[in-house]
């Protein structure tokens, strides 16, 4: 790579070639502002917030979009750069609703970080607020379009990101708007709920649904029973919202903040992760032994089956009949757990907590989701609505104990855990693939291999003395090549090029969901990841299959993975569902 | 201009997009040539289009919208244009189309239910003297009080004129 020399505000430097003058500066350890640029896009200069200065240059070029050059002396800060910054904020808040009490962001709200680091008391231009209804037609996301800033973040994600293309940019200049084609609601639009645009808005104008109230008033209910499961991923991001270190694993801090909070039963989805690779395991082996359709396709991420319902229905035959795990953990819940503890189902509030937004429409996704006979998933609130609850319920995170989840849906193993992160739950099922082809245990419990950051990764493994191809893909966007691949060997009648492929529509998997902690970049994506792979390996049992409450659960209830029963309460349907056909 | 011609992509323009269906710039001429023929873009033909050609309906919204030439809605049989240049604008072109759309219920760029009139707001035509000016179709109307919109509207409702 070629070195450039630079200097930053006096500091010289050596950065590679290609370098934008605004990462320089982070390196240099100077924050520029900004409000469009964002590390997981491709910058593009709108909000003209990260102007700098060239020595002996007249133009003010913007630091995102701006190449350094050799020998090239730039300032990033002085007075009048902070004036000119201070004058574009300003502008920004005269077009922006004055209502940061009641707002979603309030608090983490880039803009008003701003606003509150330039000192600014008054606006003294005219206000002009766009009048505009909120879009509230998806169970996930709010779209506020009054308080957009029109950094075009959400539309880049959509498209680039997820290449969903729910969002574009609609209209012109100053009457340019982020929202669905042809007049359409989120609802009727490609949208697939990720939440992707919400985590990276830097204001309120996109936020998760808030759930929070449905909760407390199920804890109010002196009738209700209220079990609550948490999700793999929100033990290694919510410290984050109580100032812990990305990827700091909370557990037992969990299990007793929701405690505090009044819930009656704490349960972990990874008990259901570990279920779900019994499930989706044995339907694997099953499809690879007696020649089922191949590659079998993951279903854990209710974004993903939503693209695929939409715009790869032909694949439908490749995905994994098995719900996902919150699914499965709602659906024991309310039979399996309600039996034992000799509840009537109707009197169990099945609460979910999860890194998710897409997770709030999973639960009416299809008839199945009611296998209990009640709905067996009543709530879901995200890591964020957690976190805002244990604040408002007066709770020190910080300084409670570890406590333990509840029996007999509680334990899990490290395969369970690292269900979190992309390429999780295909090490997950490879642990017990083996054992579930041959009926004995594999050496081999980690598969650095299928690990990492890739966007599509593929690896070979020899199970058996047969080659076992994987591939795991996260973002969406990097999924077309993948499933084009696939296709194109199944129309010319080839041997699939895969038997095994994991899809996760958040870049890194859930730990990057739509609904954690803000201010996810690849760096804390990274950093959740390690927290994952640390808990895996400071578990005791590692592999899903001798979970002991795993072994149990098959015993008692459900006969074996793959049972007439497990169908019924663990496996679920798809249908294609066209898009724009209001 | 047959606008009565059945919502779907024909025979001609599947050729025409299939011969510009892999250059540069082409969504743009493809918009045009539907714009040609239907007298604007129809939300059912840009579905169509999004599915032949494999290009997110968003994408072709986000062409059809940045660019005012496209409309989206079917023009009514009558174009009634208000001026808002300025000096248009300060001799009250806004209280023109309130009661424009007080009568006839559709605002700029809409078109009445009935399909006689398409409303929209043009930047100044340069009959700047007469202002406040509004047309209909190629005729101008100068110097416009509100209360005359009512009787210069209806001269050309085809069910008043009685004209088809
Ligand atoms: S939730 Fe995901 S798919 Fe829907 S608009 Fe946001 S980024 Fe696009
Ligand atoms: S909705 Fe948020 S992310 Fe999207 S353009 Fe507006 S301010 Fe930016
Ligand atoms: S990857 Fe995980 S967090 Fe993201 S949409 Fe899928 S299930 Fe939800
Ligand atoms: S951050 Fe560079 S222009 Fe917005």
């Amino acid at each position: 790579m070629q070195k450039i020399h630079i200097k930053i505000n006096q500091i010289p430097m050596e950065v590679e070639k290609g370098t934008s003058v605004l990462v320089a500066a982070k390196k240099a350890g100077i924050h520029i502002p900004t409000l469009c640029a964002h590390p997981d896009l491709t910058p593009w200069g709108a909000c003209g917030l990260c102007v700098v200065k060239v020595e002996g240059m007249p133009k003010l070029p913007r630091a995102c979009v701006t190449e350094v050059s050799e020998g090239a002396s730039y300032i990033t800060h002085d007075p009048e750069l902070n004036k000119i910054r201070r004058t574009i904020v300003e502008m920004i808040l005269s077009n922006h609703p004055n209502e940061c009490l009641t707002c979603g962001r309030s608090g983490s709200c880039e803009l008003q970080t701003l606003a509150a680091n330039f000192s600014i008391r008054e606006v003294p231009f005219e206000s002009n607020v766009t009048e505009h209804p909120k879009d509230e037609s998806t169970l996930s996301i709010v779209l506020d379009p009054r308080k957009c800033i029109k950094c075009g973040r959400c539309v880049l994600v959509c498209q680039q990101l997820q290449d969903v293309w729910a969002l574009e940019f609609i209209g012109r200049g100053d009457h340019t708007e982020m929202m669905p084609a042809a007049g359409a609601l989120l609802s009727e639009s490609p949208c697939i709920k990720c939440g992707q645009c919400s985590a990276h808005c830097p204001v309120g104008a996109i936020y998760e649904r808030d759930d929070t109230k449905k909760l407390l008033d199920a804890i109010l209910d002196p009738e209700l029973h209220v079990a609550v499961q948490i999700a793999p991923a929100v033990r290694v991001a919510i410290g984050e919202a109580f100032g812990l270190e990305p990827g700091t694993i909370t557990t037992g801090k969990i299990y007793a903040a929701l405690r505090r909070i009044g819930v009656d039963a704490i349960f972990d989805t990874n008990f259901s992760a570990d279920l779900t690779i019994m499930e989706e395991g044995t339907e694997f082996v099953d499809r690879l032994t007696k020649g089922g359709v191949l590659p079998l396709i993951t279903s854990c991420c209710p974004s993903w089956v939503d693209y695929m319902e939409k715009y790869c229905a032909d694949m439908i035959p490749n995905f994994s009949t098995a719900k996902s795990p919150m699914m499965m953990q709602g659906a024991l819940t309310k039979t399996y757990y309600a039996d034992k503890k000799e509840i009537p189902k109707e009197k169990i509030f099945s609460a979910a907590i999860m890194p998710c937004t897409s997770k709030k429409f999973e639960i009416v996704r299809h008839k199945d989701m009611y296998a209990s006979g009640q709905q067996d998933v009543d709530v879901v609130l995200t890591t964020r609505e957690l976190a805002r609850l244990i604040k408002q319920s007066g709770i020190d995170f910080l300084s409670l104990p570890d406590e333990g989840a509840d029996s007999p849906i509680g334990a899990y193993t490290g395969a369970g855990t690292i269900f979190g992160a992309t390429g999780g739950v295909m090490e997950a099922a490879l642990r017990t693939g083996y054992f579930l082809v041959t009926g004995s245990e594999y050496e081999k419990i980690t598969f650095e291999e299928v690990r990492g950051m890739d966007g599509i990764r593929t690896a070979s493994i020899h199970i058996d003395g047969k080659e076992l191809r994987v591939a795991i893909a996260h973002g969406v966007a990097n999924v077309r090549d993948l499933l084009n691949e696939i296709r194109q060997a199944r129309d010319e009648g080839k041997e699939p090029p895969y038997h095994f492929v994991e899809v996760m529509a958040c870049r890194g998997g859930c730990i990057a969901g739509g609904g954690q902690p803000y201010n996810t970049t690849d760096e804390v994506r990274n950093a959740r990841i390690a927290g994952m792979y640390a808990d895996d390996q400071q578990s005791e049992i590692r592999c899903s299959h001798k979970n002991p409450f795993i072994e149990e659960i098959y015993k008692e209830f459900l006969e074996t993975p793959g049972s007439g029963k497990a169908h019924e309460l663990l496996h679920t349907h798809y249908q294609h569902r066209p898009l724009y056909t209001k | 201009m047959d606008t009565q011609q059945e919502l779907r992509l024909s025979d001609d323009l599947l050729a025409f997009i299939d011969i510009w269906k892999e250059k540069r710039g082409n969504l743009i001429m493809i918009l045009h040539r539907i714009q040609q023929d239907f007298g604007y873009v129809p939300k059912k033909i840009a579905i169509e289009l999004s599915r032949y050609i494999d290009v997110p309906l968003a994408k072709i919204y986000g062409v059809l919208t940045f660019y005012h030439y496209f409309k989206q809605e079917k023009p009514g049989r009558n174009t009634l244009a208000v001026c808002t240049g300025t000096a248009c604008y300060l001799k009250g072109a806004q209280d023109l189309l309130h009661e424009v759309e007080n009568l006839l219920g559709a605002g700029v760029k809409q078109t009445t239910e009935d399909g006689e009139f398409s409303v929209e707001a043009v930047r100044c035509i340069g009959c700047c003297g007469l202002s406040p000016v509004m047309t209909i179709n190629d005729e101008v109307f100068g110097v416009l009080k509100t209360d005359e919109l009512a009787g210069i509207i209806s001269k050309f409702h085809s069910k008043s004129s009685g004209q088809q």
